[in-house]
């Protein structure tokens, strides 16, 4: 088999295909440790508090929320995107990776698409308890109704609703078809009974046949061509829903490309946040090596530049334009009371990703560990200005008004976070982190050879 | 009576050159079963292109044409309602949701279709061979005559690519 000299081993340590098994299938079999334990404790105590939050503001009513008439949208549509956009980097790893046939999408793709799950649950809870009245949520599907009317087919926020759901749904099938065989794995590895019954269940009866596996290579790469423009447009939708209003700040043509750079910008900056620590505590440092933290480093840096390019834009064009309002939306942005926002989402997304250019730094782990969270804070803020400054200038000079989001809406974003990592935790332990039939197959590939060769290697 | 042969590869180099070995000398394989998607095989075992990407094609029309007629029927037929000045035909305003619907009723015809085609799903109880097979373990199932004709052809065929634990079965039918 051909193995390139120039490229750097994917797997390292030698493996074969039992080893790979073994190892990856290890942290479901073992017990779980402290530090699992006390992980759970933080994420699900943030989870109840996000819970007991959510329930005052559906108790109490939308009141309880910092927003006034002037700025309707604050940080319940800011957390929102921030979630959405999060969610973009696993169906980006294993569609649009998938088709441009890299294979260092192997070793993160499975734990990436289970966290663009998890975060875009997270995110389609902001829209249903921003309704005020979520038991009436499902008023946004066109159903035959009393009222005889349908819904608004004209709007990007019920293109949302559409854009958003399937997402998710075909995400999860994506991920599943994916987890199949795996599972099948993890079925013939289990002593209990109990458990071998729950996972030959959720199996599907999977038995490695090769005509199953020849479907299923159809299947993944016919999935992957519909998931790939379903990610692309997922963010182009909720960019729409500022893009199609008239407030100056929102009311521009770069928004959907701006925006969907910086969701697979945050996205991936997230998926890094996690795998490092996970790859740390799993013992995965062999299949999530530091060339795939390089790799996606390497995205950060492209996506990164792309955002930055953008705010760049939008700023010359607000000057080019010749309209009052829009140059005074950005004036306001850079220079007006929400300045520092604006100054935080400048450094954390513009100037800091550019360190990556150096090649050391792409590939020291803690360098990585904070820019991550610097990326995250960064986008987070970008949202926030986004949303936020834009609106509270008003036309109306009577209207203008200033925002603070109160402690019920800190504590559900603090909810969702802890939703978020407990899902992920959950995760960790029930199914494989990584893709173990897919590492396998590109093993002779990209492994890293033995001294040796082993006597069934043809030359 | 039915008499078939099954034998272990650990490598799927061995278990390539064998299927294709078997195939010019016109023996049929029944099945072979391998924890990864070994590159190559089915054309060794001349599998024909599946059928699915034509499903996925054939649920994502119905799905644009759901999708984009609905909303149609919707906002010209049945409601028609001025919004935004916009007219009620506004094809650019039904893309969207018409793609999303589109790429939904694709995904999951097809997923559907292949885990009916290949008898696959929740509780299904499909024989599982052996449960190294899904670790590290590549199994040949090759089909023989009844009168026993093929045995000593097959065998040194497999033993040839070091095949392991090599077995006849009869099954009475």
């Amino acid at each position: 088999m051909y193995v390139s000299p120039i490229r750097e081993p994917l797997i390292t340590g030698e493996k074969t295909y039992k080893k790979i098994t073994d190892e990856i299938s290890a942290p479901i079999e073992g017990k779980a440790g402290k530090a699992w334990y006390a992980g759970i404790a933080l994420t699900s105590s943030a989870l109840l508090l996000g819970l007991a939050m959510m329930a005052y503001t559906i108790w109490e009513g939308i009141g309880t929320w910092g927003l006034n008439k002037t700025i309707g949208w604050g940080w319940g549509i800011t957390n929102f995107v921030w979630w959405v956009g999060i969610g973009h980097a696993g169906t980006f790893i294993s569609a649009i990776l998938l088709l441009f046939r890299q294979k260092w999408r192997t070793s993160i793709n499975r734990s990436a698409e289970a966290m663009t799950l998890f975060a875009v649950m997270c995110a389609g809870l902001f829209p249903l308890i921003h309704m005020g009245r979520p038991l009436l949520g499902f008023f946004v599907f066109p159903y035959p109704n009393t009222r005889d009317l349908w819904v608004n087919f004209n709007s990007p926020l019920l293109w949302d609703v559409f854009a958003i759901s399937t997402y998710f749904s075909v995400s999860l099938l994506f991920w599943y078809v994916g987890l199949i065989p795996d599972i099948g794995t993890i079925r013939d590895r289990m002593k209990s009974k109990f458990k071998k019954a729950i996972y030959g269940f959720l199996s599907f009866g999977w038995t490695g046949s090769a005509k199953h596996w020849s479907r299923h290579e159809t299947i993944s790469l016919i999935l992957a061509g519909l998931a790939a423009p379903l990610v692309l447009s997922v963010h182009s939708i909720v960019s729409s829903d500022f893009a199609t209003s008239v407030i100056p700040g929102w009311h521009t043509t770069i928004f959907p490309p701006y925006f969907v750079s910086g969701a697979i910008f945050s996205g991936f900056a997230m998926v890094l946040t996690l795998l490092i620590i996970t790859r740390k505590v799993l013992n995965l440092e062999n299949y999530i090596t530091v060339g795939h933290i390089e790799s996606m480093n390497k995205i950060i840096i492209a996506t990164g530049s792309i955002v930055g390019i953008a705010y760049i834009t939008e700023l010359f064009i607000a000057w080019y334009s010749g309209v009052e309002y829009e140059q005074y939306a950005f004036l306001n942005r850079a220079t007006g009371p929400y300045w520092w926002a604006y100054a935080i989402m400048m450094t954390c997304n513009v100037i800091s990703p550019q360190l990556l250019w150096f090649k050391k730094l792409r590939r020291n782990l803690v360098f990585t560990f904070i820019l991550s969270i610097f990326i995250n804070i960064g986008m987070w803020f970008e949202r926030f200005v986004i949303i936020v400054t834009s609106l509270h200038r008003d036309y109306l000079p009577s209207s203008w008004s200033m925002y603070e989001p109160t402690f019920v809406e800190v504590g559900i974003f603090i909810g969702t976070l802890g939703l978020f990592f407990t899902c992920f935790l959950l995760f960790i332990r029930v199914f494989p982190v990584i893709a173990i039939a897919e590492v396998k197959s590109v093993l002779k590939s990209s492994g890293e050879k033995k001294a040796v060769t082993d006597k069934n290697e043809s030359s | 009576m039915r008499r078939y042969i099954s034998a272990y590869f650990e490598d799927e180099e061995n278990l390539l050159r064998a299927a294709k070995d078997l195939r010019e000398k016109n023996i049929s394989i029944q099945d072979v079963l391998t924890p990864f998607p070994v590159h190559g095989l089915d054309h060794a075992l001349g599998y024909k292109r599946s059928n699915l990407p034509t499903v996925a094609f054939i649920c994502g029309a119905i799905g644009l044409a759901v999708a984009f007629g609905f909303q149609t029927w919707a906002f010209v037929v049945d409601y028609p309602l001025f919004i935004g000045g916009k007219p009620h035909f506004a094809i650019p305003s039904f893309i969207p949701i018409t793609f999303e619907v589109t790429v939904l009723f694709a995904a999951f015809g097809m997923a559907s279709a292949f885990f009916i085609v290949s008898k696959l799903g929740p509780g299904a109880n499909n024989v599982i061979h052996d449960e190294r097979i899904t670790d590290d373990h590549f199994v040949i199932i090759v089909d023989l005559d009844e009168q026993g004709n093929q045995d000593e052809n097959v065998k040194s065929i497999l033993l040839n690519e070091e095949a392991q634990n090599i077995q006849i079965k009869e099954i009475e039918s």
